[in-house]
Parts: C-alpha cells; sequence; structure tokens
C-alpha cells in the first residue's frame, strides 16, 4: 500500500469509507495457527459461534452447514477455537513454522 | 439592540442563548458555574433547543462534547482552572479530531496552593493543545469573542477556546450592548458539519489508531490550518462588525502611535492600564497599550510589525512557566526577533492567585520606565 501525504489524508485521522478494515490484513500478529482435522471435525460450528474475529467462514445451511478453513490471513491465533471444539480436532501449532 | 446589566458569566450565557447549541455538556467549576446556571434557565424555559447534558466531571463533559461534536451537533461547554486540568487528555482530542467545539474559560488559578481567583495558568498550560484561544477584556468582549468563536470554530473545524478573567470579569455586572436575536442568529448561522456520524448515508470513521505510518501527517495537516485561522478571524470580525460597529482585531493599540512605553497584556488588566494611560496622557507622558486579543493562532508578524519602533516594551503576565519565559514574554521575544528589536524589553509577572493590580501600580511602572528606571523583569504586587 502507498503512503499519502498530509494534503490526500482526510482530516482529523478521519476514515471516510465504510468497511475499510477489509484492507487490513491482521493475521500476522499470531504467534500460534489452529489447524483442523477435517476428518473428525462434526461441524457442530461451536469455533465458528465463538471466534471472537468472525474468521471461520461457512458454506451451506441448516442440517448441511460445513464450516471451511480458517481465514488466516484475520486470525489472530487466540485458540479459542481449539479450546472450544468438543471433538478436539483443532490443534494449535507455533506460528513459526509456517513462515518459513 | 438592548443594553442589559451583565456579568461576564451573564454576557456568555447570553451568547450562548443567542448561538443555541445542540448540546450543552457541563459541570460545575468556580467561577465558571455562573454561565452554566444561567443557561440552564434558558434550557428549562424552553428558550433554546439545547440538550443540557449534565456530567460527573470535566473529563467527562469534554468526552460528551467530542461524542456530540463528531455525531454532527453544534457543542459548547465552560470551564475553569482545574476542570480544564481534568478534561486536559480529550481537550487535544477535541482539536486532533478537529471537531469545532466552542468552550468559555472563566480563568482562574491551578493548584496549589488551592485558589479560586484570577490568573491565566489555566488556559496558558493549555496553548500547544490546538485550540484557538480569544481573549477578552470585559463583558462586551466575552459577548462578542463567543458569537465570532462560534463562525470560526465551524468554518475552519477547530475548537475555540473564549477567555474571561475570573471573578474581575466573570462576577462583575457591567453595561452589556446585547444585539437582536434575529441578527445574531443570521450571522452565526447553521452549523453543517460535513464528517457527521449520524450522517448515515456518509459513513465515517472517527478517532482510529494512527501510528508511525500516518499520525505525523494528521498532526502536521494542524499547523497551516491555526495559522490560516487568524484571517478567517479578521474576515468574521469585519462580518460582526457591520452588526455592532466595533472592531475585532487580533490586537487593540490604545494610544499607541507616539508611544515611548508600551505595555502588552490581556483580558481585564488591560481596562486597567487604560485608566493609567489615561492618567499619565493628562501629564504629557507618551505611554500606550497593546492589548491582544488573539493568543492562538499568535500573531508574530503583526506584534512585531506593530512594537518594533517603541522605546521601551512591558510584557506583564498573568502566569509563569516555571524555568521558562512567561508565556505572553516568550511570544513577544519570539515576534521581536524576526524584526531585530533594538529597544528594551522588560517582563512582569503580576496578579497570580488573583492579586490585584490597581491603577497605580501601573503608573509605577510606566513612571519608572520612562525614569530610565524600571528593572529588566520584576514582579507587581508581590512581597519579597
Amino acid at each position: 500500500m502507498t503512503l499519502k501525504s498530509n494534503k490526500e489524508i482526510p482530516i482529523g485521522g478521519l476514515i471516510d469509507e465504510a468497511g475499510s478494515s477489509k484492507k487490513f490484513k491482521t493475521g500476522d500478529w499470531k504467534s500460534f495457527r489452529p489447524i483442523t482435522d477435517f476428518s473428525k471435525c462434526i461441524n457442530c460450528m461451536m469455533c465458528v459461534c465463538w471466534c471472537p474475529d468472525d474468521c471461520i467462514p461457512t458454506e451451506g445451511n441448516g442440517n448441511d452447514i460445513k464450516r471451511k478453513e480458517t481465514d488466516f490471513s484475520v486470525c489472530k491465533g487466540c485458540g479459542i477455537c481449539a479450546n472450544v471444539c468438543p471433538v478436539k480436532c483443532i490443534k494449535m501449532e507455533e506460528e513459526a513454522k509456517f513462515l518459513k | 439592540m438592548k443594553v442589559k446589566a451583565l456579568t461576564g458569566t451573564g454576557a456568555g450565557a447570553e451568547a450562548m442563548r443567542q448561538i443555541n447549541p445542540d448540546v450543552v455538556p457541563a459541570y460545575p467549576i468556580t467561577p465558571q458555574t455562573a454561565i452554566m446556571q444561567k443557561f440552564s434557565t434558558f434550557v428549562a424555559d424552553g428558550i433554546v433547543d439545547t440538550e443540557l447534558i449534565r456530567v460527573e466531571s470535566e473529563h467527562s463533559a469534554m468526552s460528551c462534547a467530542v461524542g456530540a461534536s463528531a455525531a454532527g451537533a453544534r457543542v459548547m461547554t465552560a470551564t475553569a482552572s482545574a476542570g480544564l486540568a481534568l478534561m486536559w487528555e480529550i481537550v487535544g482530542v477535541a482539536s486532533g479530531l478537529r471537531l469545532p467545539i466552542i468552550m468559555a474559560v472563566v480563568n482562574r488559578a491551578l493548584s496549589a496552593p488551592i485558589n479560586i481567583h484570577c490568573d491565566h495558568s489555566d488556559a496558558m498550560g493549555a496553548r500547544d493543545l490546538g485550540w484557538i484561544q480569544i481573549y477578552s477584556e470585559s463583558a462586551q468582549e466575552v459577548y462578542e469573542n463567543m458569537l465570532i468563536a462560534t463562525r470560526l470554530a465551524e468554518k475552519k473545524l477547530l475548537p475555540v477556546m473564549v477567555c474571561q478573567d475570573g471573578f474581575i470579569t466573570s462576577h462583575g455586572v457591567e453595561n452589556v450592548e446585547i444585539f437582536d436575536d434575529d441578527k445574531i442568529k443570521n450571522f452565526v448561522g447553521e452549523h453543517k458539519y460535513p464528517h457527521a456520524l449520524l450522517d448515515i448515508k456518509k459513513p465515517v470513521t472517527h478517532g482510529p489508531l494512527q501510528l508511525q505510518d500516518y499520525y505525523f501527517e494528521t498532526r502536521s495537516q494542524q499547523i497551516p490550518v491555526m495559522e490560516e485561522s487568524i484571517n478567517d478571524y479578521l474576515k468574521i470580525g469585519e462580518e460582526l462588525s457591520k452588526i455592532t460597529g466595533r472592531e475585532y482585531k487580533l490586537f487593540d493599540k490604545y494610544n499607541m502611535d507616539d508611544a515611548d512605553v508600551v505595555i502588552v497584556t490581556m483580558n481585564s488588566t488591560a481596562g486597567t492600564t487604560k485608566t493609567a494611560i489615561n492618567r499619565l496622557r493628562s501629564e504629557g507622558k507618551k505611554v500606550g497599550l497593546l492589548k491582544l486579543r488573539l493568543f492562538r493562532p499568535f500573531p508574530y508578524k503583526e506584534v512585531a510589525e506593530a512594537l518594533k519602533n517603541v522605546k521601551q516594551i512591558i510584557v506583564l503576565d498573568r502566569s509563569v512557566s516555571f524555568g521558562a519565559n512567561p508565556p505572553l514574554l516568550g511570544e513577544v521575544k519570539n515576534a521581536l526577533f524576526d524584526v531585530k528589536y533594538e529597544g528594551l524589553l522588560h517582563s512582569g509577572v503580576f496578579g497570580l492567585g488573583g492579586r490585584n493590580i490597581f491603577i497605580e501600580d501601573i503608573e509605577d511602572l510606566f513612571n519608572k520606565a520612562l525614569d530610565g528606571k524600571l528593572e529588566k523583569s520584576f514582579y507587581v504586587g508581590l512581597r519579597e
């Protein structure tokens, strides 16, 4: 992202558009990454409901609803999903090993 | 136009009645309380449309003002001394977010020792927080400066403080000319804030985090807009002149044209100085006054131009800056550096904690200066 000059930005630090947070990838804060074993997942939606950053996407509806892979560009690695999972199919793994 | 017997706080409340702000968050503090006491009767009687919010502290008062102003409301409040000190954090937020809040400041000494009387240490402490500061000699000037402040704040999207001397001006009754409501309402106009939070068609976010990448850019925007506001202040003043017949300059020059000694000061002491000048002029002594109205932004160029040929200048400060020049002296010195001033510059500190300065004290200063006996730096009325 190119940084703008003081004449190109709104006054007072104002953000003058809606939904601009989509432009900011905050997932690089994390030191642990939740790794989901989809073969054990029962699609109970506990992790989806508990995720404080709303970063576990789903597809389908009703009884057919399925969770998809966590959006790591936003996930902060808090580990709540792993903690609430009733079948323990989410493991927190060191982020460092994914960065190589 | 009606002439009313009003105190300085009463004149401030009258201005607020005519300005009719949308939101006024307020917390009482001596000697400001009288403004809100009178204004609250206007609210209770349905004379204004204001939502008066009674908050639990000055920190909350300014926080509430920030929220309401960001929402798009015309917001006014008032404070003094410890109240201004308590709202400090949010005073800087108001200017940083470019919110046009108008605040009457009734100058009172800061603690400790605790004291309720006048000096300028409260507003002077806030001089670098990004607010425009206008100082008022009399209740009449309080009234008119509040009107100018409203226009100026909303034009530049900068907050403005209108200062008056605690008790001396705030609680002294004077004849004040209050101009017709419709004329003043027309002058003040309607506040149309361009980034209102409540404008759902144009969603905005106020106050997001800015770190090394953008804070500097945002802060730097405040510098030129403050400097430009000198011209806007003068233009708005000219408009108000058409109603009141008075002039609103950056500073007033009183008997300055041929003066050998000039006092530079602000607020009510300017009035005391004028009386001393009248007495000395009747004895043929060439003395004058430069009464500063606009302290922030400081009109360096104009002050330097006005003072550069004066033989002796006496700057009278009603506050100190421990370990540094008193605030007004510091600014006058800065201004004079650019014109290579070669006369004598004297610095007097007076009136801390409401200690009176009398006409005779000022006559004495002028006489000593004329005799070449005035020290470079001195206190007025201090036992030492």
